[in-house]
């Protein structure tokens, strides 16, 4: 009785199913029943993915505002972090990343196998990341920035935190990062602390400033905090193309990336006009570094900073605006 | 348990403390010989870690092609999205006049105008800090997880009430579930469910369904069994003596196990946001990674106030006299309440007009910046002298002893306090944890629950003792221990992030505010139910009132005390493993890099288990005054 | 008899419970009836104006129903519960005035308390439970055991100095009570009804107990019971309370043969007379002609055990007390006594 009754349910399933049922929000015989497909009339809805820090927020504010106040759609800003957001693509959570890192690995996997996102072309920004610290250390140990020389120092940053070790302080850990390899591959006597946040980087990096605390930190370019604050970065072995091919065995410096945006197949096919937008995007370092600064030192709302920079600058985003 | 009796023999009695003591020594002794040897060094790429990694990959590849997923897993995602689904777009539809009147309705008809206008002003309230669409994404998805929840959860709790059988084969899983650590729920889900609202409807439904079960379960049980035999003298069939005598009778339990069960689903959705997973989580998770209290307290608050007026409503039905019906005049004001909103969410915006909302991150960051800097020097040192003097030696100690003699010290103080079988269990877990390839974090996780648990202890027992011989310090005491024994976990989260930036001491802070209120609670339940008798002829002794505390009422209550340990070792693990979010580092940092980096996510994975473990571990040390009576009782058993 | 020589002294003592005891105290509403009292203001008078005084070595019987105020009045002796006026000393010492050191001091050596749940300490060995007294005086482990034995083999308990209190009987866990109250020594022993939570035939064995104990140590005893056999039984004294008053106090012959009111008599209707009082309550002048060489017996012999005689004699029998005579009874007198029918006799003596 119960086996028949299971049977029934089974067949039931599978009548039902057809196909089966697949992750990106419906059976392959059923519409989905919401999401980027409306995007298509101007009304829809545009989700782009917030990553932790904030030229990225930056830059997802520019672009949002002018989707809701220039186009009429509307705006979801999630937070999503960047490798769960690549998954987003996927499920239909998101359908922009609007500043990638790099992230060949993810190119691949969801642009070219996948098929379920791609590339939107690049946000002008130019990107770099590294290790930095303070000038004042550097003015004290000239040799200091070179990192055959890190371990010679490495007393100097310790802390409560850090084991015995020099410490190096790391963001949030979403963030891409070679640092584990690196000080594995180059034999550093540091351990990683991650501080958890862009924010923490911020506030250490001006406390070592301020304070004259040694401080050895994971950070990245474009970033309002430069004019703010001297800091030095540390050289480590250059880098040469594919010395970062195995994440495992990096031991070189960051490359210069070019930032680029990242869309859903179904956005780029289905997204009209916000498409285009989003594909037009492209500003300088000095913009973004401009709306970020608004952002955390100006007091303004992600909205009211990009809107300061819309009004001051309208020659720039007017060539944006599909026509 | 053995039927022999056990009684010390009372000759040539040494001094209690020796034997202890004497181990104690053996294992200082052990540990300075073989210290740095037997040690289990963390490796990122453990066979465990890369293992599961590839698994996901391998998933993540076929997660459109195999059979599994394609015609079961993926359905149920499909089902729980058009669930959540319709559950948002039923809420957004009605537009936020709407969602008020409707709530202030329904709180009318649950408790009256008192609880009618706390609804009415808590979800005003949601507009008002510019939180309305986060509020109405975790109302979406909480109800979605408690429908499921009661769904899969009643049924089954009615059945292991009224079978023995099914009891005893449900408890087990469920004291396990209860242990675990939230964290440990998503990366399983993760792998078979993807992320997003879906995923996290169903961790959330998962996390909340043991008091479903346990409290109706309980409310089944409870009902009088000469009802029962009168009914079945009857003639009833059991259809009809469950439908006309047990759940009417196991009614106003069976609420309390509806009021737990969004209880525990609203302190889950925050962590269902790090798989993505809509509403105000996202707010605070914001909040965490911008370092900004003034993002995450509104958000925090939202959830408390959420949680507050779903609480009130569902006390107020379960405490509702069975034999009065609700007054007609209060469904008409509950009608009136509910329309009045659907008719003029018809000429409002249904989003929360800009213009009425405040916004209050700048003035709360600009607080927390002052207290950070006026109490820095407090704040850091206290942060300092712990972890400089306390948690790292301690750590150095738990990372640099070899394995065997922590597995040996585990199995000797969980034989002691709790018998041979948790002995053994908590040995099978912690040899689970080293072979897992977690031993070294795990032992830096045990470090941070031992320093916040001793510190929880110290606090929760004194406080229990002071209110326990004080009703005046009880009273002021007693409604702060209820407001944070409903908020959830995260909340804790904020103010030790403003004082103390994102360390260890941090998650320690945290849990120390998590776990100290059931501590007090227990211990002060404890004291006060030491019989009067007993106290009056203490007194009467001439006894002091510390002869009467140390004599007397701590010794009686000590199986208050220990279960107080017991539960503040529970909840302090899991509090420290959310603290990854915040510095805390070791598993719960695992945790949620294995969701932040691809290559980690097996690390993340197994850190997941690991933590349950861990928790099972701890929970067996220490769960002797629980299950186990006093020991010149054993021979009754 | 002087509140100086009195081992326990009481006079004028109250306890009102609830808000505002003070005032209800200082106002005429203290004398109003229980529940009036209530309704107005919200207070319980539990003992009202009681007073009385115990002599040394004798046994004290407070008797009364539930509620009546008896165990809220032996608290008050020692203060467990604050009395709200009142003056009460023990061996000349003032209680109500005593400084919290000196009630500790007058707890520890000089009364100690029998209770009804026993208040036995479950976490602790009978011997350690026997010995807390004098380890709250500070006694040194060795003494205090070796004292707690020597009393456990007093009350029957040797060989279970190492058990524990929950493996004992009811009965058992008893005399671990009394056994700790005895341990240290003291001048008063207040019993709080400590055996109505017993079976009645080891409620018997304990009476019994008590008895002995009291036969050997001498001690002072106060004895709180609702059960008037119990009463009669140990009492020398017996105070009756009703609604937080002592409406009788006299000897056991006194409370049946001469009822105060008709609560008392109430009280004592179903006592089988016989059993409690004593020839002097049935003697009566011999008549003119009637030939006095019957047998002698002693006045306090109670009544019963004078059936036997009086049964098997022609002749009245003379009490005698001490070597006067205090009169005489005859069959037709005891025939008389035992259907109920009051002599003259008995109301002249109760007079």
């Amino acid at each position: 009785m119960k086996i028949r009754l299971f049977a029934g349910l089974l067949a039931l399933g599978l009548a039902a199913g057809c196909g089966g049922a697949t992750v990106d929000g419906g059976a392959t015989t059923a519409a989905s029943p919401e999401g980027s497909a409306d995007a298509a009339t101007p009304a829809g809805t545009v989700k782009i993915a917030i990553n932790p820090w904030v030229g990225y927020e930056a830059s997802a504010n520019v672009v949002a505002y002018l989707l809701k106040n220039e186009l009429g759609y509307t705006v979801e800003l999630p937070e999503i972090k960047e490798q769960l957001a690549w998954e987003g693509f996927e499920t239909g959570d998101v359908d922009v990343i609007i500043e990638n890192w790099g992230h060949p690995d993810l190119k691949k996997q969801y642009i070219e196998e996948k098929k379920v996102a791609v590339e939107a072309g690049s946000t002008g920004n130019k990107g770099v990341i590294g290790w930095y610290i303070p000038k004042w250390m550097a003015d004290e140990n000239p040799d200091i920035t070179d990192w055959k020389n890190l371990n010679k120092y490495a007393d100097l940053f310790k802390t409560s935190e850090s084991g015995g070790k020099g410490q190096l302080l790391f963001g949030d850990p979403s963030y891409v990062s070679n640092e584990a390899a690196l000080i594995k591959n180059l034999k550093l006597d540091f351990k990683i602390v991650t501080g958890g946040s862009e924010a923490a980087l911020i506030k250490s990096a001006q406390q070592a400033q301020a304070q004259k605390k040694p401080l050895l930190f994971y950070f990245w370019d474009p970033h309002w905090l430069f004019s703010q604050t001297e800091l030095v970065r540390v050289n480590l072995p250059e880098y040469t193309e594919g010395c970062d091919a195995d994440p495992k065995k990096v031991a070189c410096d960051y490359p210069e990336m070019d930032l680029d945006k990242i869309v859903s197949k179904k956005f780029a096919d289905t997204g009209g006009k916000a498409y285009e937008l989003v594909k037009n995007f492209q500003w300088t370092n000095e913009d973004q570094n401009k709306v970020s600064d608004d952002m955390t030192n100006g007091g303004m709302s992600g909205e009211e900073a990009a809107k300061a920079w819309i009004e001051a600058n309208p020659d720039k985003w007017q060539a944006w605006i599909p026509k | 348990m053995s039927s022999t009796a056990v009684t010390p023999a009372s000759r040539l009695r040494v001094p209690r403390w020796v034997v202890p003591a004497g181990i104690a020594a053996l294992f200082a002794l052990a540990y300075l010989a073989f210290r740095g040897t037997g040690t289990l060094p963390h490796n990122s790429e453990a066979a465990p870690f890369t293992a599961v990694t590839e698994l996901r990959e391998w998933i993540d590849d076929h997660r459109n092609d195999n059979p599994l997923f394609l015609y079961f897993l993926n359905y149920i995602r499909l089902f729980v999205d058009a669930l959540y689904t319709s559950f948002h777009a039923v809420l957004v539809a009605m537009g936020w006049p709407g969602l008020i009147g409707v709530m202030g309705g329904l709180a009318w008809l649950a408790g009256g105008w008192r609880v009618a206008l706390m609804a009415v002003a808590g979800f005003c309230s949601f507009g008002v800090f510019g939180l309305w669409q986060s509020s109405v994404e975790t109302l979406a998805l909480v109800s979605a997880a408690v429908l499921l929840s009661l769904a899969i959860g009643v049924p089954l709790g009615i059945w292991a009430g009224m079978s023995a059988r099914v009891r005893k084969a449900v408890t087990p899983v469920l004291d396990v579930m209860q242990i675990m650590p939230t964290f440990a729920y998503l990366a399983p889900l993760a792998l078979f469910f993807h992320i997003g609202a879906p995923a996290g409807v169903i961790a959330t439904m998962i996390y909340s369904i043991p008091p479903a079960i346990r409290i109706t379960a309980l409310a089944i049980e409870q009902v009088s069994p000469t009802a029962v035999e009168a009914s079945a003298s009857l003639g009833a069939t059991q259809a009809q003596t469950l439908f006309k005598v047990y759940l009417p009778l196991a009614r106003s339990t069976m609420a309390l196990a509806v009021n737990q069960t969004i209880m525990m689903a609203l302190s889950m959705v925050v962590i269902a946001n790090l798989i993505s997973a809509p509403g105000l989580g996202s707010d605070i998770i914001r909040g965490l990674s911008r370092a900004q209290v003034g993002i995450m307290l509104p958000a925090g608050i939202a959830i408390v106030i959420m949680a507050v007026i779903l609480d009130r409503m569902m006390v107020s039905v379960a405490r509702r006299d069975p034999h009065s019906r609700i007054g007609r005049g209060n469904v008409a004001a509950a009608g009136v309440l509910a329309v009045a909103g659907l008719v003029a969410a018809a000429f409002v915006p249904r989003q929360w007009p800009e213009d009425l909302t405040v916004s209050v991150t700048r003035p709360i960051n600009e607080a927390v910046l002052w207290a950070e800097t006026s109490w820095y020097g407090v704040t850091t040192f206290v942060k300092d002298t712990v972890t400089i003097y306390l948690l790292n030696p301690l750590e150095t100690v738990f990372t640099t002893a070899p394995w065997w003699l922590v597995a040996a010290a585990v199995l000797l103080v969980a034989w002691r306090v709790s018998g041979v079988r948790p002995a053994l269990t908590a040995l099978v877990c912690l040899l689970g944890i080293a072979l897992l390839g977690t031993w070294e974090h795990s032992m830096r996780t045990l470090t941070t629950v031992a320093v916040a648990v001793v510190a929880t202890l110290a606090i929760g027992v004194l406080l229990g003792i002071a209110a326990a011989r004080s009703d005046r310090f009880s009273a002021v005491q007693r409604p702060l221990l209820d407001a944070a024994q409903t908020m959830p976990a995260f909340v804790y989260l904020l103010p030790a992030l403003a004082l103390f930036g994102t360390t260890r001491f941090t998650a320690i802070f945290a849990s120390i505010i998590y776990a100290v209120p059931p501590v007090v609670r227990l211990v002060e339940d404890g004291i006060r139910h030491v019989p009067t008798s007993v106290i009056e002829a203490a007194a009467s002794a001439g006894s002091t009132s510390a002869q009467i505390l140390w004599k007397v009422q701590l010794p009686m209550a000590r199986r208050a005390i220990l279960l107080a340990a017991n539960q503040g070792i529970v909840l302090t693990l899991a509090m420290v493993v959310v603290g990854g979010l915040v510095g805390a580092g070791a598993l719960g940092y695992d945790v949620v890099l294995g969701f932040s980096q691809r290559p980690d996510f097996g690390m993340g994975f197994v850190a997941g288990v690991a933590t349950v473990l861990l928790g099972v571990m701890l929970d067996r040390i220490t769960q002797g005054a629980d299950r186990r009576s006093l020991p010149h009782k054993r021979k009754f058993t | 008899m002087s509140p100086d020589n009195a081992a326990i002294a009481v006079e004028g003592l109250w306890k009102i419970f609830g808000p505002k005891s003070e005032r209800v105290l200082a106002s005429e509403d203290k004398h109003l009836d229980p529940a009036a009292l209530r309704e107005k203001t919200g207070c319980t008078a539990a003992v009202r104006d009681v007073g009385f005084e115990v002599r040394p070595g004798e046994v004290f019987v407070v008797m009364g129903l539930s509620g009546s105020g008896k165990s809220t009045l032996v608290r008050c002796l020692t203060r467990l519960i604050e009395p709200t006026a009142g003056r009460v000393t023990i061996g000349g010492e003032d209680v109500i005035g005593a400084s919290p050191a000196k009630l500790r001091d007058l707890r520890r050596h000089h009364v100690s308390m029998v209770f009804q749940h026993f208040g036995l300490l479950p976490h602790r060995r009978v011997i350690d439970n026997v010995a807390y007294g004098l380890e709250v005086q500070g006694a040194a482990k060795a003494a205090r055991h070796e004292r707690a034995r020597e009393i456990l083999s007093l009350v029957g308990l040797d060989g279970h100095a190492d058990s524990y209190p929950d493996q004992l009987s009811g009965g058992m866990q008893q005399r671990v009570g009394l056994a700790r109250a005895l341990a240290v020594d003291p001048q008063v022993m207040l019993f709080d009804e400590p055996f109505s939570a017993l079976d009645p035939l080891i409620r018997r064995d304990m009476q019994a107990e008590v008895v002995r104990l009291h036969r050997e140590v001498g001690k002072t005893m106060v004895f709180i019971t609702h059960d008037l056999s119990e009463a009669l039984k140990l009492g020398e004294r017996i105070a009756i309370m009703r609604d937080g008053r002592i409406v009788q106090l006299g000897t056991p012959e006194e409370l049946v043969g001469a009822p105060a009111d008709d609560y008392v008599a109430d009280f004592v209707r179903d006592v089988p007379r016989s059993h409690v009082l004593t020839l002097r309550w049935i003697a009566r002048p011999p008549e003119e002609r009637e030939n006095l060489d019957g047998p002698e017996l002693p006045a306090n012999t109670l009544i019963k055990d004078a059936i036997g005689a009086v049964s098997t004699s022609s002749r009245p029998i003379r009490v005698m007390d001490g070597e006067e005579l205090a009169g005489v009874f005859d069959r037709v007198d005891m025939l008389a006594f035992l259907s109920g029918q009051e002599t003259p006799a008995t109301a002249q003596v109760g007079a």
